[in-house]
C-alpha cells in the first residue's frame, strides 16, 4: 500500500506538472493580451510595457512558466501589485487578488453542494438500484428502472426553476438556495442548500440507480453465489454478502470519476440556484479573460481529479483481494 | 438415523422440471427417476443440454422458482424436497446435502478467504463460534491434502492452484459431513494428473464418511473409475440405466453405443475414423417427437415403420437395469455380438 | 519424406513473458519462462501432437510458430527460411501457408459477419482470387467440412458447437495452407461432436496432405490424431517419438504417470499401473534447477537436481525417439511405486 501511494502521488504530481504546463502555454498563446485591455483606451506603448511588467507578463513564456511553477512553492513578487505568498497559483487582474484567495473563498460552497448532493444521490440510487435488482423482473423493477430512465434525460435547467418555482415560492417548503459557512450554522448551511442538493441529486441519483440494478443482476449469476446459496446460505445473506461485495467495486470507481467532476464545480447548478462556486467563477473568469484565474482553477480541479483517481483505486484494492496495489 | 439400509438415501420420482422463457418452455429433465443408496455413487452421463446440471440444481432447490415448474417427488432420507420451504431446503444445503462445482475459481468468491469460506458454512449449521470454526477449516484443508492449511486458511482462491481450488471446495462441501454430496463435472476443468488425484480424495473420504455421491460427467472414462451405478441422460430423459459393469461392458441405448464409439483411447486403432455420432444434441425448447434421440439414431429403421419418432420409448428398469429403446433384445445382442467380432478382428 | 529439409524446424525456441516490478521505478523483476528451448521439427503432411499440462507451454509454443508471439530466442524455419523475426511483409506470403485453428469456436469468430464473408476473410486479407472466385471458393469449403453451402449467408450463432469449429476449420483450409495449427480444436465440444471434428481434421489431413501441430491435453484424442507426439512439462519437452514407441514405451517418469491417469472407458481390462503424482506443477517464473520434473519424481536424485537432462535418445528407444531424463523407464519392469514420500504429509 506504501510503495502503490508513493508510486501513485509521484505520478500525479508529474501528471499535473504536465496538465499546467499544457494549459499554460495553450492559454498565454492565445491571441488576447491582457495588459492591453487593462490598459484602457489611451495606451501609449510605454504604459503598455509598464503594465506588461507589472502583470509579470513582459518576458519569455518559459520563463514566465518559470515564475509561476516557483510562486507555488516559493510565492512570488508582483511589481505592480505587491506580494502573492507561497503557494502562489497567480496574481487576478480584474479583481486584483491572488487567484488562490478567491477560489478558497468560492471552494466551500462547492464542496458543500458536491458532496451534500453525493449523500443523496448515493443513498437513494444505491437504495433504489439494490430493490430494483432484488425484485427483477417485477412490478418495481420496472417502476424503478422507468422512473430512473426519465430522471437521467432530466436537465437541470429544466428541474432547477421548476423546483424552486414550487418548493420554494409557490408552497414555502424549503428554503430560498443561498451558501452559509457550515461553520456558523450547520442547520441554516443545509437549509440553505437542500433545494440544489435534490436537483443535482436527482439526475445522478438515476445513473447510480441503473448501475447499481445491473451490477447487482450481473453478480448474482455469478458462480459463487450459487455456490453460497449452495452452502445454505440465506438470500439475504447472499445478497448483502456476496452479490453486492462484487457489485461494489465498479460503484466506487465511477463515484471517484463522478465526485472530481463534481468537485471542479456543478456550473449549471450554481448558475440556476446562484451560488458562488467554482463553476460560476470558472464561467466569469471566462467571460473577463481571466487568465490566471482560469489556470488556477483548472490545476485545481485536475488536481481532484487525479487525486480520486488515486482514492478509487486504493479502495478498489481493498474490495478486490485480486487486485495487488504495486 | 431412521431409515434403515434397504431404503434408498435419495429417492426421485417422475422429476419434471420446466423452464419458461422469452422463447417458450425448456423441458430440461422430463420424467426422471432414480434410487442413489448410503456409501454408493451413481454417475450420471450426458451431454450439454441433457439435463444433468439442471437435475441436481433442483435436487437442492436452486433452481430460479419464479420461471421454473418442478413437478414430482424428490425424496432425501424419507423427506420430501420439492416444495419443502425455503428454510427447510437452507437448513438441509450444506449441511446434510452438498455440491461441488465445475469451475472452482468461479465457484468460490473472490472477496473473502478460502477459510472464510469453509467456516462460514461451519458456523451457520453447527453453530460454531469464529475461531471453532477457523480451527475446523484448518482441519478440513488438511484431510483434502492442502499442504501448510494453518497458513493456507488466510488465502484467497486466486492464490491458490486449480487443483487446490478444487480441493478447497471439496473441503467446503464436506465440512458439515454432509450424507449427500452433488459433484457437478468436478474435475473437466483439471489436467488429468489433477483429476486422479481429485477422484482418489472423493474415493478416501466416500469410504471414510459412507457419502453417497452424484458423480455428474460427460466422460465414460471417469464414470469406469468412479460410480457404481450409472444413468446415461440425454435431451432430459434418462435413456439407460444399471451398474457401471452392466452400462460399459454391455450397453442398451444406441446412444450409449455412440457415445463409447466416438471415444478414441489409448490401445485402440489409429488409422480409422471415429464414429461420431451424427448431428448434435436436440434443443430442448422444442425436442424431437418420440424417441429424443431418433433424428441421430442408427438404428431408427431397424425398428421399422415411424415407431421412434411417433412413440416415446418407455424406460423398463428391473432390478435397477434397463433402457428406453424400442429395439428388441434380440437386435441388441446381435449388435453387441458384431462389436465385440469387429474387436477382436 | 522426399525432400531433406521439414517443412518446420524448430530450434532452441524460448519465450519469456517479462515480469514488472521493483521500487520506485518499475522494471523487468523477472520472466516467466513459458518455453525454454524447444527443439523439434515437422515434416510435410505429418502431424505433431504437443501434449502437456495447463502451463507446460504448449498453447504458447503454437502462437510462436505462427508468430502471434515474438520469440525471446531460438529459432523457427519454415520450409528453410528462417521467419523468427520476419517482419510482416516478409511473412506474408508464409501466413497464408500456415494457419491456426483455435480452443473456442464461440469466441473465435466474428458473431456479426457472415459464415461467407469468415471464410473468405483470409482471401481477401492476403488478396488471393482463386479461379470461380471467392464465393465459389467458400462454398468448395463448406462442403469440404461438412456443411451445407446453402449455409453462406448465416451468422455463427445460427450453428451449434460443432458446427462453428467447422466453420474455423473452412476458414484455416481457404488459403490452401501447408501447416495449420490447432490450439485445444475440440476440448470445448461435447463428446459425440469430438469425434466428427476429429475425422473431419483426419480427412483434411490425409486428403489435402496439411501438416499438424495438434495442440491438446486429451491423450487419447492425440494418439489418434498424431503419428509423433511430443509431451511438454514446464516449459520444456520431455520426450518425444513416435505414437506408438511413446505409448507403448514411455520413457520418462512425467509420460509414463501422464499416461497411468488417464480413465479409460472399460470395467474388463486389467488394472492399469497408477502412477499418482503429488502436489502441483511448480511455478514457471522460478523453476526447478536442473532437471524440471524432479521435485515430482519418485527417481530424482542429487543429479537430477544439478543437471538438465539433455533430450536425446535413450539406451533401447528407437531412433527418433528422443527423452530428457537421466533414468529413463524401461518397459515391463516392476511399475512406478505410488510415491511414498508424501511432501504433504510430512509438511
Amino acid at each position: 500500500m506504501f510503495r502503490f501511494l508513493v508510486r501513485r502521488i509521484l505520478g500525479a504530481v508529474i501528471t499535473l506538472f504536465i496538465i499546467s504546463a499544457i494549459t499554460f502555454m495553450l492559454f498565454y498563446a492565445v491571441p488576447r493580451d491582457p495588459a492591453r485591455m487593462a490598459c484602457g483606451k489611451l495606451c501609449t506603448p510605454e504604459t503598455l510595457q509598464l503594465i506588461r511588467h507589472n502583470m509579470g507578463i513582459d518576458e519569455a513564456l518559459p520563463v514566465q512558466y518559470w515564475h509561476w511553477i516557483t510562486g507555488i512553492f516559493l510565492g512570488r513578487e508582483y511589481p505592480g501589485f505587491g506580494h502573492c505568498n507561497a503557494p502562489c497559483l497567480g496574481y487576478s487582474f480584474v479583481n486584483r487578488e491572488p487567484v488562490l484567495s478567491t477560489i478558497a473563498d468560492r471552494f466551500p460552497t462547492t464542496v458543500s453542494l458536491a458532496l451534500g448532493s453525493a449523500v443523496v444521490f448515493l443513498i437513494f440510487g444505491i437504495g433504489t438500484g439494490m430493490l430494483a435488482a432484488v425484485k427483477q423482473g417485477k412490478a418495481l423493477d420496472k417502476i424503478a428502472s422507468s422512473a430512473s430512465l426519465v430522471a437521467s434525460s432530466m436537465q437541470i435547467y429544466f428541474v432547477g426553476p421548476l423546483a424552486l418555482y414550487f418548493l420554494v415560492y409557490q408552497f414555502h417548503i424549503l428554503d430560498q438556495p443561498s451558501y452559509n459557512s457550515f461553520l456558523g450554522d450547520p442547520l441554516s448551511w443545509a437549509n440553505g442548500l437542500l433545494v440544489p442538493w435534490l436537483v443535482l441529486a436527482l439526475i445522478w441519483t438515476a445513473n447510480y440507480t441503473r448501475m447499481t440494478r445491473s451490477q447487482l443482476v450481473e453478480t448474482l449469476t455469478e458462480d459463487y453465489v450459487r455456490t453460497a446459496r449452495a452452502k445454505g446460505m440465506s438470500r439475504r445473506n447472499v445478497f448483502f454478502r456476496f452479490a453486492w461485495r462484487g457489485a461494489m467495486a465498479p460503484i466506487v470507481t465511477i463515484f471517484g470519476i463522478d465526485l472530481g467532476t463534481l468537485l471542479g464545480g456543478a456550473m449549471i447548478t450554481e448558475y440556476t440556484f446562484s451560488l458562488q462556486g467554482i463553476g460560476l467563477l470558472s464561467v466569469k473568469s471566462v467571460q473577463t479573460n481571466d487568465l490566471p484565474m482560469l489556470l488556477g482553477i483548472m490545476v485545481i480541479t485536475s488536481s481532484f481529479v487525479v487525486i480520486a483517481n488515486i482514492i478509487v483505486d486504493a479502495v478498489y484494492g481493498l474490495i478486490d483481494p485480486r487486485i495487488r496495489l504495486a | 438415523m431412521t431409515s434403515t439400509d434397504q431404503q434408498p438415501f435419495l429417492s426421485v420420482k417422475d422429476l419434471k422440471v420446466h423452464f419458461s422463457t422469452e422463447d417458450g418452455v425448456v423441458k430440461a429433465v422430463d420424467g426422471l427417476s432414480f434410487d442413489l443408496m448410503r456409501g454408493k455413487t451413481l454417475g450420471i452421463v450426458g451431454e450439454s443440454g441433457s439435463g444433468k446440471s439442471v437435475t441436481n440444481l433442483t435436487i437442492l432447490g436452486l433452481h430460479n422458482p419464479d420461471s421454473t415448474a418442478v413437478e414430482g417427488s424428490i425424496e432425501l432420507d424419507g423427506q420430501e424436497l420439492n416444495g419443502a420451504p425455503e428454510k427447510t431446503l437452507e437448513h438441509l444445503r450444506g449441511n446434510k446435502m452438498a455440491m461441488i462445482f465445475q469451475d472452482a475459481l468461479a465457484s468460490l468468491s473472490p472477496y473473502h478467504t478460502i477459510g472464510a469460506q469453509i467456516g462460514e458454512v461451519y458456523r451457520k449449521h453447527k453453530g460454531a463460534s469464529k475461531k471453532e470454526a477457523r480451527e475446523r477449516a484448518i482441519e478440513m484443508l488438511r484431510r483434502v491434502g492442502i499442504p501448510q492449511p494453518e497458513s493456507r486458511v488466510d488465502n484467497y482462491p486466486h492464490e491458490f492452484s486449480g487443483g487446490m481450488r478444487q480441493r478447497a471446495m471439496i473441503a467446503m462441501a464436506l465440512v458439515c459431513d454432509p450424507e449427500l454430496l452433488i459433484a457437478d463435472e468436478p474435475t473437466t476443468a483439471l489436467d488429468v494428473t489433477v483429476q486422479a488425484q481429485i477422484m482418489d480424495l472423493l474415493k478416501d473420504l466416500q469410504r471414510e464418511f459412507g457419502t453417497a455421491i452424484i458423480f455428474i460427467t460427460h466422460d465414460l472414462g471417469v464414470i469406469a473409475d468412479i460410480a457404481d451405478e450409472v444413468l446415461v441422460m440425454y435431451g432430459g430423459r434418462c435413456v439407460e440405466r444399471g451398474t457401471k459393469k452392466e452400462v460399459l461392458r454391455s450397453p442398451q441405448h444406441p446412444y450409449t453405443w455412440g457415445l463409447l464409439a466416438s471415444m478414441p483411447s489409448l490401445d485402440g486403432p489409429v488409422d480409422v475414423p471415429l464414429n461420431p455420432i451424427p448431428g448434435s444434441p436436440p434443443s430442448l425448447l422444442n425436442p424431437p417427437s418420440g424417441c429424443r434421440f431418433h433424428p441421430r439414431c442408427a438404428f431408427a429403421e431397424k425398428v421399422g415403420g415411424n415407431r421412434c419418432a411417433t412413440e416415446s420409448p418407455v424406460l423398463e428398469i428391473t432390478d435397477g437395469r434397463g433402457s428406453a429403446c424400442h429395439l428388441t433384445d434380440e437386435q441388441r445382442t446381435e449388435h453387441l455380438a458384431d462389436l465385440t467380432a469387429a474387436k477382436h478382428h | 519424406m522426399s525432400s531433406t529439409t521439414p517443412l518446420l524446424d524448430v530450434s532452441g525456441l524460448t519465450k519469456h513473458f517479462p515480469i514488472k516490478g521493483g521500487f520506485p521505478i518499475r522494471r523487468t523483476v523477472g520472466a516467466v519462462q513459458a518455453v525454454d528451448g524447444l527443439d523439434f521439427q515437422v515434416a510435410e503432411g505429418e502431424s505433431l501432437g504437443l501434449v502437456g499440462e495447463s502451463g507446460c507451454g504448449k498453447s504458447t509454443t503454437g502462437r510462436l510458430i505462427t508468430r502471434l508471439l515474438e520469440p525471446t530466442a531460438g529459432k523457427v524455419s519454415y520450409r528453410g527460411q528462417d521467419i523468427t523475426h520476419a517482419n510482416r511483409k516478409e511473412l506474408a506470403p508464409i501466413r497464408s501457408e500456415i494457419q491456426m485453428i483455435f480452443q473456442d469456436p464461440y469466441a473465435s469468430l466474428n458473431p456479426r459477419h457472415t459464415v461467407g464473408k469468415i471464410i473468405s476473410g483470409p482471401m481477401e486479407i492476403n488478396n488471393v482470387n482463386p479461379a470461380g472466385g471467392r464465393e465459389n471458393r467458400v462454398r468448395e469449403l463448406l462442403e469440404i467440412v461438412g456443411l451445407n453451402p446453402e449455409h453462406y449467408n448465416r451468422f455463427p450463432h445460427e450453428f451449434s458447437g460443432g458446427q462453428r469449429q467447422r466453420i474455423g476449420v473452412a476458414r484455416a483450409l481457404a488459403l490452401q495452407p501447408k501447416l495449420i495449427v490447432a490450439d485445444e480444436p475440440v476440448s470445448a465440444l461435447d463428446v459425440s461432436i469430438q469425434a466428427q471434428v476429429v475425422n473431419l481434421l483426419q480427412k483434411v489431413q490425409k486428403e489435402l496432405g496439411i501438416a499438424f501441430v495438434f495442440i491438446a491435453h486429451d491423450l487419447a484424442i492425440v494418439r489418434h490424431f498424431s503419428q509423433r507426439v511430443a509431451v511438454m512439462y514446464l516449459g520444456k519437452i520431455v520426450e518425444i517419438a513416435d505414437r506408438e514407441d511413446l505409448y507403448d514405451n514411455p520413457r520418462h517418469p512425467y509420460t509414463r504417470a501422464l499416461l497411468s491417469a488417464v480413465p479409460e472407458a472399460t470395467v474388463d481390462a486389467e488394472p492399469r499401473e497408477r502412477i499418482r503424482l503429488v502436489g502441483d506443477v511448480p511455478s514457471p517464473i522460478n523453476p526447478p534447477s536442473g532437471c524440471r520434473f524432479r521435485t515430482r519424481c519418485w527417481k530424482a536424485t542429487e543429479k537430477c537436481a544439478t543437471e538438465a537432462p539433455p533430450l536425446v535418445q535413450a539406451d533401447g528407444n528407437k531412433p527418433g525417439h528422443l527423452t530428457a531424463c537421466h533414468y529413463p523407464e524401461v518397459r515391463d519392469t516392476v511399475p512406478a511405486p505410488r510415491l511414498s514420500k508424501d511432501p504433504e504429509a510430512a509438511a
